[in-house]
């Protein structure tokens, strides 16, 4: 017993950068064909938190890389990326998932896009932040259920 | 399939009624002229260098930024030359000198001198700036001590010498010493990627110089118009100050003022500007 308890308190340090200890760890996300087909949290995105995560500096701060015309009323969106209107045209969600999750997955290493649910960091990383995802499990489906939403 | 064509063709529109705030991805096309001079702003890249054109970040700024610095009377840099030129002149210390004691009028004797900086310190068997040689005056000529990371006067002092090259175009030399090894050293950390958000500098200032980053116009990062006159700060910034915010950008940890690392990044930066005017003080957002 004390054992269990033991090993239920590794997983969950493990997990520090998420929220709940039964997401998917993220060393453990399955990429297969440019996507990633089970969530990370075994739950539904929720698309308007996800359009926050997008939009907030301090999470996503996607709009600083992309422009997005859902969000015409936001200021300032960066041209790094290509625009996301009409996203969910283009992609499925379990692509959209493995995008989001770590995009170098996708789009190869020399890609910009920080991999927002992977520990494959750069050097040196900030004291605060080691050991931690950009975004939690919940967070990257959020995000995923909010770009599902972008069709033209 | 023209209905879908028409839509694609509606959504450029609309993106392109959104140009104000986007994109416009390119530098301006304008002539920098401060006091009657024509500074270099755009000129051939130096072999190896991996784009065609080098650029001054003041390209990149908008247009009230741009005549701030165009104008040598609305520059609020030029409030820290004129302390730079008071420090100067003023005696200091247990050897009762001041740099003009050495130096005489640095209108005549640091003329042209900051645009070769970094330069090769035999002493000390690394590069050394401008900081770090006012320090090395002030230590071995004037017996005082070096000075804190950017003190005002450290600051102001730097503007001084610097704006004495004003127009002047940047060249290192890099067969002084060991200078090529800190370049080598300095390239290698210009292309590693740092921090949570795994970026290196050219994530930014090579692939994505001329694209947006949220609000900011991303330019090649030149270190010609250092130490800059930060509106945002209102204040002036030197180059590791600079330095240490990209890297913490990045979501780094970032290494100390005029360590090995920055050094070495001051060295290929430099380079990377090679030809261009310097601008100090520039002005920036
Ligand atoms: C620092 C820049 C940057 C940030 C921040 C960023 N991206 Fe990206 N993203 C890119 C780039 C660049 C690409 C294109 C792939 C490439 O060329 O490397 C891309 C591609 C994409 C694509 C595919 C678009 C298409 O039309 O094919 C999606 C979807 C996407 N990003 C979503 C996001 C989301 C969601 C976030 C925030 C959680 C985000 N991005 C944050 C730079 C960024
Ligand atoms: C996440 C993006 C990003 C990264 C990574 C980054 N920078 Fe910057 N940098 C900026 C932005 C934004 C500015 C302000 C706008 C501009 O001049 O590009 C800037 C400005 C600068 C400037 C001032 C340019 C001027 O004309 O005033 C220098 C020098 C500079 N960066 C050097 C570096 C170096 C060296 C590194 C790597 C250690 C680096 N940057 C990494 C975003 C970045």
């Amino acid at each position: 017993m004390i054992k269990v308890t033991r090993f239920l308190c590794a997983a969950f340090v493990m997990h520090a950068g998420a929220a709940f200890a039964d997401d998917t760890a993220p060393d453990k996300v399955m990429y297969e064909d440019f996507s990633v087909q089970a969530s990370l949290t075994g739950k539904a995105g929720d698309p308007v938190e996800g359009a926050k995560v997008f939009k907030d500096r301090g999470l996503g701060n996607c709009l600083a890389c992309h422009q997005n015309a859902d969000m015409s009323g936001d200021l300032f969106h960066g041209t790094v990326g290509p625009a996301v209107d009409g996203v969910a045209d283009r992609w499925e969600p379990a692509q959209l998932r493995a995008i989001v999750s770590d995009a170098k997955q996708v789009f190869g290493e020399e890609t910009v896009m920080p991999g927002f649910y992977s520990l494959k960091v750069g050097k040196d990383v900030a004291k605060d932040k080691a050991g931690k995802t950009i975004l939690s499990a919940q967070q990257v489906e959020d995000v995923v259920a909010y770009l599902a939403t972008l069709k033209e | 399939m023209r209905h879908s064509l028409a839509i694609v063709g509606l959504g450029m529109m609309m993106a392109a009624l959104q140009m104000p705030l986007t994109a416009q991805a390119d530098p301006v096309d304008d002539a920098l002229v401060i006091d009657d001079l024509e500074m270099v702003t755009r000129t051939k890249a130096p072999e190896g260098h991996p784009f065609d054109e080098v650029r001054s970040g003041w390209l990149y700024r908008e247009a009230e930024t741009r005549e701030l610095e165009a104008d040598s009377f609305q520059n609020p840099g030029m409030l820290y030359v004129e302390q730079g030129a008071d420090i100067w002149n003023r005696i200091e210390g247990p050897e009762g000198k001041s740099c003009a004691s050495c130096h005489n009028d640095a209108a005549v004797t640091m003329k042209g001198v900051g645009a070769n900086y970094p330069k090769w310190d035999a002493d000390a068997k690394r590069p050394i700036n401008v900081e770090l040689q006012i320090d090395k005056c002030r230590v071995e000529n004037m017996g005082l001590e070096a000075y804190k990371f950017d003190h005002a006067e450290q600051k102001a002092l730097t503007t001084y010498i610097k704006n004495q090259a004003l127009g002047e175009p940047v060249k290192l030399d890099l067969s002084q010493g060991e200078l090529q090894s800190w370049w080598d050293r300095g390239k290698e950390l210009y292309y590693t990627r740092t921090g949570q958000l795994n970026f290196a500098c050219a994530s930014c200032h090579e692939a994505n110089s001329g694209q947006y980053i949220r609000a900011d116009h991303l330019s090649q990062g030149q270190a010609n118009g250092f130490p800059t006159y930060r509106l945002k700060q209102a204040d002036m910034v030197s180059l590791h100050n600079r330095f240490r915010g990209c890297i913490r950008d990045t979501r780094a940890e970032f290494p100390k003022a005029f360590s090995d690392e920055l050094m070495a990044l001051e060295v290929y930066v430099t380079w990377r500007g090679t030809g261009l005017s310097v601008e100090t003080p520039s002005v920036r957002q």
